[in-house]
């Protein structure tokens, strides 16, 4: 009959897991973040970046993290795949005039796309010199300087141009995929759906606006400006 | 005769599975804003007999919305213009005079064209002969209270097996998916207790014949639910899932 994991119910319901535990990681990445508009140089932000740093975390949540991303694009990636081959090469003359039907849900791999465009270049500004060089500026007090690095690089206009299209793509795949993931495991009816997307799409906006409200914020905060 | 518009039709030709096929042009003057669609198709044929050509192949058979035969992709849209209908129920009086009207088949890798605007649809039969029924003996008529069911699983039952099996749903998914179908099979069984014996049985094997058959993996775009001609909810495709996710999660 074949396996769980073969089956499209399956395939999704993986997609939706991993997909949900992206969305708890943002939730504690925004509340981070928020952290620098705290205003003491840094101070506050600092700690929880270096907490963030921990061993435990480090080796213990972060394979956790990256297997969470890989397996959701994988698996988009295979469903996508699947879906075009689904369609069929013959193409509709007439187009298709359906009506109600949100765009983010016709373009989830799309603006996926777009988000991992985003993370590629996060990681190499952020993550590398962070955890693998060690490039980033030190604290007198031993640990990294992220808040430094962090508002050094919001100095730069098309930086935080960058920042703001991933976070905007980000939104609305969540204004879909928030609401789809509770569907693809069945916590859905009549009721619940409205419910999940209302939920989903002011979730999916206050995440997208408020990491992008970030960016903006410390591109005015940032002192020495310019791109280097 | 501000009855009769006059029209272009652009329809779909192919001789059978193996040809290319080509769209075609035919003028149609004076078709009264009265008759239905398939109607309009007939007076089509009958000009094209006429003139000693070969008529359009359609699909069609009740003519009254309630088989599923019918199907033709009219202007963007699975059963045309109008909402809640099937091709047979759709009028004329829905265009406009000098409108020109695209007509095509059916488009996804699960039901490849046969001829002209017929596709084969045989998948979704071979999909029900998976678990799409019950096998329990029926014995004589139940006593009407000798098995209570609430009314709202009544209604929500009465809903989901209100799918005729066109294969609007699948027409329109941009995933070629047939979970509409699916989850309106197993959903009207599955809420009542004659279909509660086999039911993880039937969402695993219907799920297990639907993929083999090639259709689509659902992302939820909710297309299906628009453009069906019974209004089936995607709420049933939710049932579906949970069906088939508990069913395998207790093997
Ligand atoms: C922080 C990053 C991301 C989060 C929080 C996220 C979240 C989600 C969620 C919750 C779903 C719904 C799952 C379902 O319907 O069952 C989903 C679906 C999907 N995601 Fe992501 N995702 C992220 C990144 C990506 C990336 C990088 C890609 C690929 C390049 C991607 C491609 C897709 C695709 C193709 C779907 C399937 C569409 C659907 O089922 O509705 N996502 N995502
Ligand atoms: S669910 Fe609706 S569109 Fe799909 S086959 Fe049944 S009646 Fe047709
Ligand atoms: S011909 Fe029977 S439903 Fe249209």
């Amino acid at each position: 009959m074949g396996t769980f994991f073969g089956s499209s119910i399956g395939k999704k319901f993986v997609m939706s897991i991993s997909g949900l535990f992206l969305v708890v990681f943002l939730i504690v990445h925004l509340a981070i973040n928020l952290l620098l508009l705290v205003p003491d140089g840094g101070e506050t932000f600092n700690a929880a970046a270096n907490f963030m740093a921990l061993p435990a975390i480090k080796f213990g949540l972060q394979p956790v993290l990256a297997l969470g991303f890989i397996v959701h694009i994988i698996y988009a990636a295979i469903i996508t795949l699947q879906n075009n081959k689904a369609r069929g090469s013959a193409k509709y003359a007439s187009g298709n005039k359906t009506k109600d039907v949100m765009w983010a849900s016709k373009n989830m791999f799309v603006l996926g796309a777009t988000v991992f465009a985003f993370l590629a270049v996060h990681i190499y500004q952020f993550f590398v010199p962070l955890q693998i060089t060690h490039s980033a500026p030190e604290l007198a007090s031993g640990g990294h300087d992220t808040y430094t690095l962090v508002a050094n690089a919001l100095t730069c206009i098309p930086t935080v141009v960058f920042y703001v299209i991933g976070s905007l793509g980000l939104a609305l795949h969540l204004t879909h995929g928030f609401w789809s993931a509770f569907q693809t495991v069945g916590a859905s009816n009549n009721i619940w759906r409205k419910r999940w997307t209302v939920i989903g799409t002011v979730f999916a906006w206050v995440v997208g606006l408020a990491f992008s409200a970030i960016a903006i914020a410390m591109y005015f905060i940032g002192s020495c400006g310019g791109c280097n | 005769m501000g009855n009769n518009i006059s029209l272009t039709l652009k329809v779909w030709r192919q001789n059978d599975a193996q040809d290319k096929g080509r769209y075609e042009s035919y003028k149609l003057e004076a078709v009264s804003v009265d008759s239905s669609f398939l109607e309009m198709m007939d007076i089509l044929n009958e000009q094209l007999v006429n003139e000693g050509k070969e008529p359009v192949a359609f699909d069609h058979d009740c003519r009254e919305g309630i088989c599923g035969m019918c199907s033709l992709y009219i202007n963007g849209r699975p059963h045309g213009p109008d909402d809640d209908v099937t091709t047979c129920q759709l009028h004329m009086r829905k265009f406009k005079d000098g409108e020109t009207i695209t007509i095509e088949p059916w488009r996804s890798a699960g039901f490849p064209v046969i001829k002209d605007l017929i596709v084969n649809r045989n998948a979704f039969d071979t999909i029900i002969a998976a678990g799409g029924y019950t096998s329990v003996s029926t014995g004589g008529v139940p006593d009407a209270n000798a098995l209570p069911i609430s009314k709202i699983d009544a209604d929500e039952a009465m809903d989901a097996a209100s799918c005729i099996g066109c294969g609007a749903c699948v027409a329109t998914c941009k995933n070629g998916s047939a979970m509409l179908f699916v989850s309106a099979k197993v959903s009207h069984l599955a809420l009542l207790p004659q279909g509660k014996v086999e039911a993880a049985r039937r969402a695993k094997n219907m799920v297990a014949k639907m993929d083999e058959l090639g259709f689509g993996n659902c992302t939820n775009t909710g297309a299906c639910e628009v453009e069906c001609p019974k209004g089936v909810s995607i709420s049933n495709i939710a049932r579906l899932n949970r069906e088939f996710l508990s069913a395998k999660f207790k093997d």
